[in-house]
């Protein structure tokens, strides 16, 4: 039997498209004015440190928080104004788990079908296959109340597929779960992203955004520092590679200035010198060529972390 | 079949009607979706409920009405010329039903923003706050209905009713819960935290209206300057009609339609403010 391969939501522009948007409270700028178009079936990442605006814009998708100028578009339509039909479209994972704890697991994603109108025989067929690829067959019928975290992070996902809905919005959908509970997650959103679910997600995980972003935004203060795929991010903000050195706390600063003609770029931390080149081995030996002898030395390949903290700062935002 | 097929059947098996057609759906009959999964959910702690339904009615009408009601009917001073127990019997079912309406509008109201985010679940889906709101009032008027059935079940049998009317004793107790319950929907649903203020409403306005309200004894027994306690209170309005319809107390057409307005118009003010309230909090 030939399976279908079309993607579940076909569309000739943008699925999602915000131009100049912004929300503003009092005298602080949530979202400053951003730009960005997210087509059918990418997986678009929002990157930023806590209070960047990634939330903010995330309930402006859904239409449950007005915004303050700019336009927004979803499937077509603005959220603001068809905020129902929009919310008809989406999943929402959101950050923080509204499960009805004292409920069982099928009886939440029963309930949560019925708020979108579904009719009760679909949703006997429905809720089985989301279980199963929740993997919380087996806990049917237990209290949600008993689950681990990770379970019900995957019902709190399996509940977002409930309505088929072609953009699924996942707000820090990996945020305090244990790394076994992370990787399955993200498995089951990459085979989501395969059928052509278009996954945004927002992030301050830079694994989470390496693993499941084809393209993100990196924001800031409410503005967009840069834009790109992961690697390419990589390669316009950071060098291929990053040499570690530590020289002891007393000596890093010290000795920074005489070998930053070493690297394209030297960042000094108080317990180590990062020295950003495209080859890592070379520095090194220039290093000891100038009877300069690390206590410990690495050198890694540049990652989005890097290009993350270059962007938005090492300063602790509150 | 393929694990890939299985995917693409859960992402678009095409059996799911439109984004269109849900929204439409969800217009229209929003209201009754929120109390169908309300319904739903009480069935953790229904069975509880009603046996506290059943068993509360009976201590007190054994209490109030065999207990005390021996002293007052040998005293020849019953109030309404009826047995004691036929005159407390309303009053009792009205301001179990109020007290009700307000343990569902206090701690439930504050859970659901803040404590457990239950009404942040329904807000992704197609359901505006307006109807999440109502919803949740709608199902506080379902538990309302449920609890008075019992009471009233359990009044008759004690024979402490006159006629079938007495069975609208359920709706106009619902009603008078549904007004006070709708008036604290919206209050809680205004605070932005719970300090002392649900303990403080339960003391100084929900106990005065149950004590000085007419459910013991007459208004009219009381000093002159405590009579407005029972004029605002839902309590009094309701208890009047209940007496009405359970034993035929008199009740001229104009107090009929007094008491009845002043529940309604209790209920539309808790109604419109609430889903205002729920609008404002949950699209921030």
């Amino acid at each position: 039997m030939p399976e279908r391969h079309t993607a579940p939501f076909v569309a000739a522009g943008p699925v999602i498209s915000a131009r100049g948007l912004s929300k503003v409270y009092g005298e602080l700028r949530a979202v400053d004015g951003i730009d960005f178009d997210i087509a059918p079936g990418e997986s678009f990442g929002l990157l930023g440190p806590n209070g960047a605006g990634k939330s903010t814009t995330m309930r402006m998708l859904g239409g449950t928080l007005g915004r303050t100028g700019g336009e927004l578009t979803v499937a077509g339509l603005d959220p603001e104004q068809e905020g129902p039909t929009v919310r008809a479209h989406l999943g929402v994972v959101p950050q923080q788990d509204n499960l009805d704890d004292e409920l069982s697991v099928r009886d939440n994603l029963y309930i949560y079908g019925r708020y979108f109108g579904l009719p009760r025989g679909y949703l006997k067929d429905k809720i089985p296959q989301l279980l199963e690829f929740a993997q919380l067959t087996d806990k049917a019928k237990s209290k949600v109340d008993d689950l681990s975290g990770g379970m019900k992070r995957r019902l709190t996902i399996a509940r977002s597929l409930i309505n088929e809905p072609s953009v699924l919005l996942l707000d820090e959908p990996t945020t305090g779960l244990d790394p076994q509970a992370r990787h399955t997650l993200w498995d089951k959103l990459f085979r989501l992203k395969e059928v052509g679910v278009t996954l945004v997600v927002t992030t301050h995980f830079m694994d989470e955004a390496e693993q499941l972003c084809d393209r993100l935004i990196v924001v800031d203060h409410g503005r967009i520092k840069a834009e790109g795929s992961p690697r390419g991010l990589i390669a316009e903000h950071s060098t291929r590679e990053v040499v570690e050195v530590r020289f002891g706390a007393d000596r890093n600063a010290e000795l920074a200035p005489r070998i930053r003609d070493l690297a394209e770029r030297i960042e000094v931390l108080p317990d180590r010198l990062l020295l950003y080149s495209d080859h890592g081995e070379t520095v090194l030996e220039a290093l000891a060529a100038r009877d300069l002898h690390p206590v410990t030395s690495l050198v890694r390949r540049s990652s989005l972390e890097d290009v993350f903290l270059r962007l938005t700062g090492r300063s602790l935002v509150d | 079949m393929t694990e890939l097929a299985d995917l693409h059947r859960l992402a678009r098996s095409g059996t799911a009607p439109s984004p269109q057609d849900l929204a439409h759906r969800v217009r229209r009959r929003g209201i009754l979706l929120y109390v169908e999964t309300w319904l739903i959910a009480s069935k953790t702690w229904a069975a509880s409920l009603a046996i506290v339904g059943i068993v509360e009615p009976i201590a007190y009408l054994v209490a109030l009405g065999w207990g005390l009601g021996t002293l007052v009917d040998d005293g020849g001073r019953s109030p309404g010329g009826v047995p004691y127990l036929m005159y407390v019997g309303p009053g009792l079912i009205v301001a179990t039903a109020v007290m009700a309406a307000h343990q569902e509008s206090t701690y439930p109201i504050m859970a659901g923003f803040k404590w457990r985010r239950l009404f942040h679940g329904p807000r992704a889906t197609p359901l505006t706050p307006t109807q999440i709101g109502l919803g949740q009032i709608g199902g506080t008027l379902m538990r309302l209905l449920g609890q008075t059935s019992l009471f009233w079940l359990v009044l008759v049998a004690f024979g402490a009713t006159r006629s079938a009317w007495s069975v609208l004793i359920v709706p106009i107790a619902a009603l008078a819960g549904l007004a006070f319950g709708a008036c604290v929907t919206a209050y809680a649903a205004g605070l932005e935290n719970e300090g002392h203020q649900f303990a403080s409403l339960q003391r100084f306005v929900v106990m005065p209206m149950f004590l000085f309200a007419g459910t013991f004894f007459p208004l009219s027994e009381l000093p002159g300057y405590l009579h407005w306690i029972g004029w605002l209170s839902p309590i009094w309005h309701g208890t009047e009609l209940a007496r009405a319809a359970s034993y035929g107390a008199h009740l001229a057409p104009s107090s009929v339609a007094l008491h009845l307005s002043v529940l309604l118009a209790y209920a539309a003010l808790g109604l419109v403010v609430s889903a205002r309230r729920f609008e404002r909090r949950l699209t921030r």
